[in-house]
């Protein structure tokens, strides 16, 4: 074959396909591989930005960008804030026993191979797509999530089915994402150290020395105290 | 030309790999592989945010699954598409694995501050 055979033989959906397959796949397992945490977040970011292509050539363009903007963008960044804050020197790599290392491949090698079969199992799934080209799926993403459907219905599915919008996972899910975040802040927050009572307590242990060089003058330790209440508190 | 005409082309196209489209099985294989890697990742880090990266690796090859049997391109002869269903699920996946990711980090945090560690082995207090 020459190259330009060769190059007219290529289908280039299935290049790019084979392309970011391959960066998903590889990078996942470097995530598994890896033992520095560090390094693990960079190939989790890079796993997930692949896989964002693959939602692309699938056809499913909101869903990559979405994939980009709030896993890539997102959660990563949160993940990596965590890194950053726990990351004191011991536990930046921990180290797993070779003994779970073992196990843990011998379960993947099976679990890989009980997926695979059922990948290649059934046969209508592995006819190649009848290359179908479908309008933009933004707009009837937004419309069914506001409740109402104007896609068209799925080529091959029954005429009778029924095709609701999706307005009230929509607003559970938001609900739940609110009630997550307020948690999460109020779960992550800063814990104060010293109580006021403590801080009460504290001045009043060290004000008796002051109070004794000026006897006689209430008024100024009161200040003095009321100072280091202050002070404490600040 | 040079890249084209390399010798790693051929056994490529003999699999049928380079010259068919792609199938629904093809984003199968990926979503297993990324289930596999994160449980695998759940399964042997010690690193609580390792434990953590595991599940939004397995939350994406679930993703990946979703997207594969809602792509009208992916869809073979005679098969029945997901449709807007599987785009919407997918979805749905991504924003509940950002709050997911919220509150396990958030309860991290406070594992950290409160033993000075994220491994988890040792957060054994629970333990009869």
């Amino acid at each position: 074959m020459t190259g330009a055979t060769l190059l007219a033989a290529i289908n280039f959906h299935t290049l790019l396909f084979l392309l970011f397959a391959g960066l998903a796949c590889g990078f996942a397992v470097a995530v598994v591989l890896a033992d520095n945490v560090v390094r693990m977040a960079l190939y989790l970011v890079l796993s997930l930005a692949s896989t964002a292509g693959l939602f692309f050539l699938a056809g499913a363009e909101f869903i990559g960008a979405m994939q980009l903007m709030i896993y890539v963008g997102g959660t990563l960044v949160l993940l990596v804030f965590g890194v950053m804050l726990t990351a004191q020197a011991p536990f930046v790599s921990i180290k797993t026993s070779t003994g779970d290392r073992v196990l843990a491949g011998v379960v993947a090698a099976s679990l890989l191979a009980l997926l695979l079969q059922a990948a290649f199992s059934v046969d209508v799934w592995r006819r190649p797509g009848v290359g179908e080209v479908a309008p933009p799926a933004a707009t009837p993403l937004g419309m069914a999530l506001v409740g109402a459907r104007v896609d068209e219905p799925a080529a091959g599915a029954p005429a009778t089915a029924v095709r609701s919008g999706y307005l009230l996972p929509f607003e559970i899910v938001s609900i739940h994402l609110l009630v997550v975040l307020v948690g999460a802040a109020y779960l992550a927050r800063a814990k104060r150290r010293r109580t006021p009572r403590a801080i009460e307590v504290a001045a009043s242990v060290e004000s008796p020395s002051e109070s004794v060089q000026s006897t006689g003058s209430r008024a100024a330790a009161t200040g003095t105290a009321s100072a280091l209440v202050s002070g404490g508190s600040r | 030309m040079n890249l084209v005409s390399a010798s790693w082309l051929p056994p490529l196209f003999a699999a049928g790999l380079l010259g068919e489209p792609v199938s629904v099985t093809h984003y199968l294989v990926v979503g297993a592989i990324l289930f596999t890697a994160g449980i695998v990742c759940m399964a042997i880090k010690r690193n609580a945010l390792g434990v953590l990266m595991g599940i939004e690796l397995v939350l994406n090859g679930a993703n990946v699954n979703f997207v594969a049997f809602a792509s009208p391109y992916l869809r073979g002869e005679g098969a029945v598409s997901l449709g807007l269903d599987g785009q919407v699920i997918a979805l749905f996946v991504i924003l509940l694995a950002a709050a997911e990711a919220a509150v396990a980090l958030a309860i991290t945090l406070n594992f950290y501050n409160n033993h000075s560690t994220v491994d988890i082995d040792r957060a054994d207090d629970l333990k009869g």
